[in-house]
């Protein structure tokens, strides 16, 4: 059967609104971005290629800017808490969750409550929460003191302690996702494969080394993946519980905000790909990576 | 057997205890938000919102949205949020029926491009498209829903063609031995066929446009056409003393979300896992 | 069936809302003159003089307040790449953008105005306050000389202190600190008698942190060197400049900072300075109307830099506060101008004084100032700021600084540190 010219052309409308705003806000931008990242417009006046035309200065500002590496290593900090603290604690509840019979459905809603909330909602209530006198009240140190736990209360958003606080927070805000992911997971698990190992006699550890972990391979790497990416991108969340704190949480995302306020358009622009350029590789790698997991565990997705 | 029972039942206290105390960590923070907006800053600053609100005190919520007009934040992000919805359902839907159903030339290049779109970055691509927006004086609301449009587009697409190809032929076939013409069959018969999945796609992308705030800082213009989350964070610096009123103003901008939430969690959890279960 | 329906529905009320949207309401009458603004605090007080204008002579202003400032600013550039420019309006920022609005051709060179009558206009202002507005002959900024906008009040940077919280702990309370040393030891003997804290200030912003560095660094090296700094021929990391770092590092070992100082915003800092949370801050002139609204009861004076060397004479930051330019694409350039030289005539200046309590941009209101301004006027002669002066440090240096200085003072950073970085990043720029 062959289709006719306008059968092609019929059927092509179908997803011609799909490819015209997509042509607009993704090809176009991205072959843009590289020509502004070649310039120093600043946003006033029309765009001029020549007149702006820097060559590649901008990556080169970026390669020997200390507050850039800065913040990719503050971006790098947090990301290392989401992978480590996040997800082994989401791992930990989803475990306990799929144990338990009561109350299940409770905490799964109540887990999952912080990931549907916007970041701005997070941020401002945690910094509210956390900050001290005179800005604030100074309201968590109050409630330690409260409990008997004085000897604790201190500073939380300042000095060198404000990084690993936004860490915790970013955690806090992310777990339910993460957990929500790992308890479809571990459902997804036969109950069979548990009765045959009960059968074999191993216990609950060598269950959940054996059986547990290699069915859950696939789930691990992807929720390793867009932790890296949605940390490695968080911004908002950051911007209203610390304002960056002098550098201390500076995220790359926040610099390139901030640069593109100050109108430096296209160093913004640099440092978008820079940063976009680094988070695909890791993507690929990771993906790469988990492939060979999952081959060596022999479970390979449908 | 009493043995193994007793070490079941203490095994399952301390889990129960463990999690209660991580969904307390999940409750509590709001409880004293809500606590907090009803009270004055007076009372505020005496006992930092730690002792329960003696009455309810709608004074703050009257500033915030009467005096501060943050219904106009509100409307403005419900008007948003419905809008892009639309739109991507409208424009995902039918690609996606054209991918999974029809023929045309370049077919599998265009798809495979929406989907290496999903692949960048995009809070690293909001440069150029904010500059791309300005040089056309597509600012303010049309572009705003534009590029939040394009923002769920991909996504969409591939769940709804991944559901497409899932569905059974038959109904497709009849309507069109019935004479109807593709339009027709994607509105009459692909569309409620694919309820299930547009629920996901909407609340994925609702919650999407209704938490986004990068871009929607970056090209509003002015402060009637903000969205809440611009809205939060431009009353939060200027009002930045008067904690309460801040409170309230959490509180307004979070207490529907939670509310609704929790009257259809399942479509949020599935909706908002969607984006994750597509990679 | 449902679902159909449902949706006709919907797209109904998409279409309603979109046509209601697009329905603009009449702003821009005609014969009106359109003037954005940003200052939320004198709205009322302008447009009582558009009305007053329009009673003398029959012309319509239209003040427009956008707010906040961040917005405003997108606004004004957005619609000049858009040219829907009104009338009149105000550049907020840094001299370089002045410029490249200038460039882009966007603003009427008011110059032969100002000039004209013998330079009647021009003759009004503090000259301090022109010079942020005028471009001199082959000036680094590349636009063709001349001033090319009014500045309608003026702003300085000063010190200010709780008069009250100096009775309680038995200080003269008229007595200010004269030298850097004589603050901490007032500090001090504040914080024993009355357990409040020593100094406040929005650090979170870093340009009040640029201020207050600058201003003791003036002090401390004389202006030759710090411009020489900016031209790259002195090193930040020279003993001085350490010495002028050091200031902020000795503040903090001191115990003066009000905790969270380095995050602050200047609102917040105004707010607790009210409240008697810290005896010293650092603010703008504006602080009086700001102080006015928040405390009306706050017993509080001015008082000019603590000075850390008598070598060199103490420098007040300062210039033009706010300042509205006319736009080039107008088309009622002409009763623009007009109105603004009406708007910056003695009477006018006078009524913003008692409705705004700022400094005015003009000559000879001074006995009209409010009382916690009036000996302020002295500093007027010694002003400095980074638009008039011949070099200008690139921004992304002061952002170092600026952030340096805030690492300091979180006690991330020594003086040392900071100041090698700082002259790094120096280099690195210039270099090209």
């Amino acid at each position: 059967m062959k289709a006719s010219l306008k059968d092609n052309a019929v059927d092509f409308s179908f997803v011609f609104p799909a490819v015209l705003i997509f042509s607009i806000f993704y090809i176009y931008p991205f072959f843009y971005s590289f020509i502004l990242s070649l310039t120093n417009y600043d946003l006033i006046g029309n765009f001029d290629f020549k007149k702006y035309y820097v060559g590649f200065r901008n990556f080169q500002d970026i390669f020997s800017d200390r507050d850039w590496w800065k913040s990719m290593y503050n971006g790098a900090f947090i990301t290392f808490w989401a992978l480590t603290f996040q997800n082994i604690l989401a791992l930990i509840l989803a475990l306990a969750v799929d144990k338990v019979i009561r109350l299940k459905k409770f905490y799964r809603v109540v887990f999952f409550i912080l990931p549907v909330l916007s970041e701005i909602i997070i941020g401002l209530l945690m910094r509210q929460f956390l900050i001290s006198e005179p800005v604030g009240r100074d309201v968590f140190n109050h409630l330690l003191t409260n409990v008997g736990l004085g000897a604790m209360a201190q500073e939380w958003l300042s000095g060198d302690k404000v990084r690993l606080v936004t860490a915790l927070v970013h955690c806090w805000k992310g777990f339910g996702w993460a957990f929500v992911i790992f308890l479809a997971g571990l459902q997804s698990i036969p109950e069979q494969l548990y009765e045959a190992a009960r059968i074999d006699g191993a216990n609950a550890w060598r269950t959940f080394c054996k059986v547990t972990v290699p069915l859950l391979m696939p789930v691990i790497t992807l929720i390793l993946v867009l932790t890296i990416l949605g940390t490695m991108q968080a911004f908002a969340m950051i911007l209203a519980l610390t304002k960056g704190a002098g550098g201390e949480t500076t995220v790359p995302v926040m610099i390139i905000y901030f640069h593109l306020g100050n109108r430096f358009a296209g160093l913004a622009c640099a440092e978008g790909l820079i940063l976009g350029i680094i988070l695909v590789a890791v993507s690929f790698t990771m993906f790469f990576i988990s492939k060979k997991v999952r081959e060596k565990y022999g479970v390979l997705p449908d | 057997m009493g043995f193994f029972r007793t070490k079941k039942i203490i095994f399952l206290i301390v889990l129960h205890t463990f999690l209660l105390s991580v969904a307390l960590s999940c409750i509590l923070p709001f409880f004293w938000m809500i606590n907090v907006s009803f009270k004055t800053q007076q009372q505020y600053d005496d006992d930092f919102g730690l002792s329960l609100a003696s009455h309810l005190n709608w004074e703050n919520y009257k500033t915030v949205i009467i005096t501060e007009q943050f219904w106009r934040y509100f409307l403005n992000s419900v008007l948003y949020t419905f809008i892009t919805v639309l739109f991507i359902v409208f424009i995902s839907s039918l690609a996606a029926y054209a991918f999974s159903r029809l023929h045309f030339p370049g077919k599998n290049i265009i798809f495979y491009a929406f989907l290496a779109a999903m692949m960048i970055p995009l809070p690293a691509g909001f440069v150029p498209v904010y500059a791309l927006l300005q040089q056309f004086h597509l600012l303010n609301r049309t572009g705003y829903v534009l590029a939040m449009t394009n923002m769920g587009l991909s996504i969409s697409i591939y769940l709804l063609k991944t559901f497409f190809d899932q569905l059974p032929r038959d109904l497709e076939d009849a309507a069109r031995i019935d004479g109807c013409s593709k339009l027709q069959i994607w509105w009459n018969v692909g569309l409620p066929l694919i309820t299930p999945a547009l629920g996901v796609v909407v609340i994925f992308n609702a919650l999407n446009v209704w938490n986004e705030f990068v871009l929607a800082s970056l090209i509003f213009t002015g402060d009637k056409y903000m969205p809440l989350q611009v809205g939060l964070m431009q009353f939060s610096g200027k009002l930045v003393t008067y904690h309460t009123l801040i409170m309230a103003a959490l509180t307004v901008a979070a207490l529907p979300i939670i509310i609704l939430y929790i009257r259809m969690q399942k479509q949020f959890i599935k909706g908002i896992t969607a984006g994750a279960l597509v990679g | 069936m449902r679902f159909k329906k449902v949706l006709f529905f919907l797209t109904a009320i998409v279409v309603l809302v979109l046509s209601a949207c697009s329905q603009k309401p009449a702003e821009d009458e005609k014969n009106e003159i359109v003037i954005w603004h940003w200052m939320t605090d004198r709205q009322t007080a302008f447009k009582e003089l558009a009305k007053k204008y329009e009673e003398q002579t029959g012309v319509k202003i239209g003040f427009k307040l956008i707010f906040p400032p961040d917005i405003y600013s997108q606004k004004v550039i957005a619609a000049a790449r858009a040219e829907t420019l009104p009338d009149i309006f105000g550049i907020l920022g840094e001299k370089r953008t002045l410029g490249s609005f200038i460039r882009a051709g966007y603003i009427v060179n008011l110059n032969s105005y100002m000039e004209a009558n013998q330079e009647e206009w021009k003759e009004r202002f503090y000259p301090q306050t022109l010079k942020l507005l005028a471009f001199p002959k082959d000036s680094h900024y590349d636009v063709p000389p001349g001033i090319y906008g009014v500045p309608i009040d003026t702003t300085i940077m000063q010190f200010v202190y709780n008069r009250s919280l100096f009775k309680e702990a038995g200080l003269v309370p008229d007595k200010y600190p004269e030298t850097f040393k004589e603050f901490i030891a007032y500090t001090q003997t504040v914080k024993e008698k009355t357990k409040v804290n020593g100094f406040v200030c929005g650090w979170g912003e870093g340009w009040l942190l640029n201020c207050l560095a600058t201003e003791w660094a003036i002090n401390l090296m004389g202006e030759d060197k710090f411009f020489k700094t900016i031209k790259g021929e002195v090193p930040y990391t020279d003993k001085e400049w350490i010495e002028v770092f050091s200031l902020f590092s000795k503040l903090k070992d001191e115990g003066i900072l009000v905790s969270n100082i380095a995050t602050m915003t200047n609102k917040e800092s105004e707010s607790a300075f009210s409240r008697g949370k810290a005896v010293f801050s650092f603010n703008g002139s504006w602080a009086v109307n700001v102080y006015k609204q928040l405390s009306p009861d706050l017993d509080y004076a001015f008082f000019p830099l603590p000075k850390v060397s008598s070598r060199f004479p103490v420098k007040t930051w300062g210039g033009a506060g706010s300042s509205f330019m006319v736009s080039a694409k107008s088309s009622r350039k002409e009763e623009a101008i007009k109105f603004l030289n009406w708007f910056t005539s003695e009477e006018q200046q006078k009524f913003l004084i008692r409705e705004t309590n700022n400094f005015p941009a003009i000559k000879g209101c001074e006995e009209y100032l409010p009382q916690n301004l009036k000996s302020s006027i002295n500093v007027f002669s010694s002003l400095t700021h980074p638009d008039v002066w011949p070099y200008s440090e690139d921004s992304r240096v002061i952002e170092v600084l600026n952030k340096g200085l805030q690492q300091i003072v979180m006690d991330l950073k020594t003086p040392q540190e900071v100041a090698l970085e700082i002259q790094r990043k120096k280099e690195k720029i210039s270099r090209k």
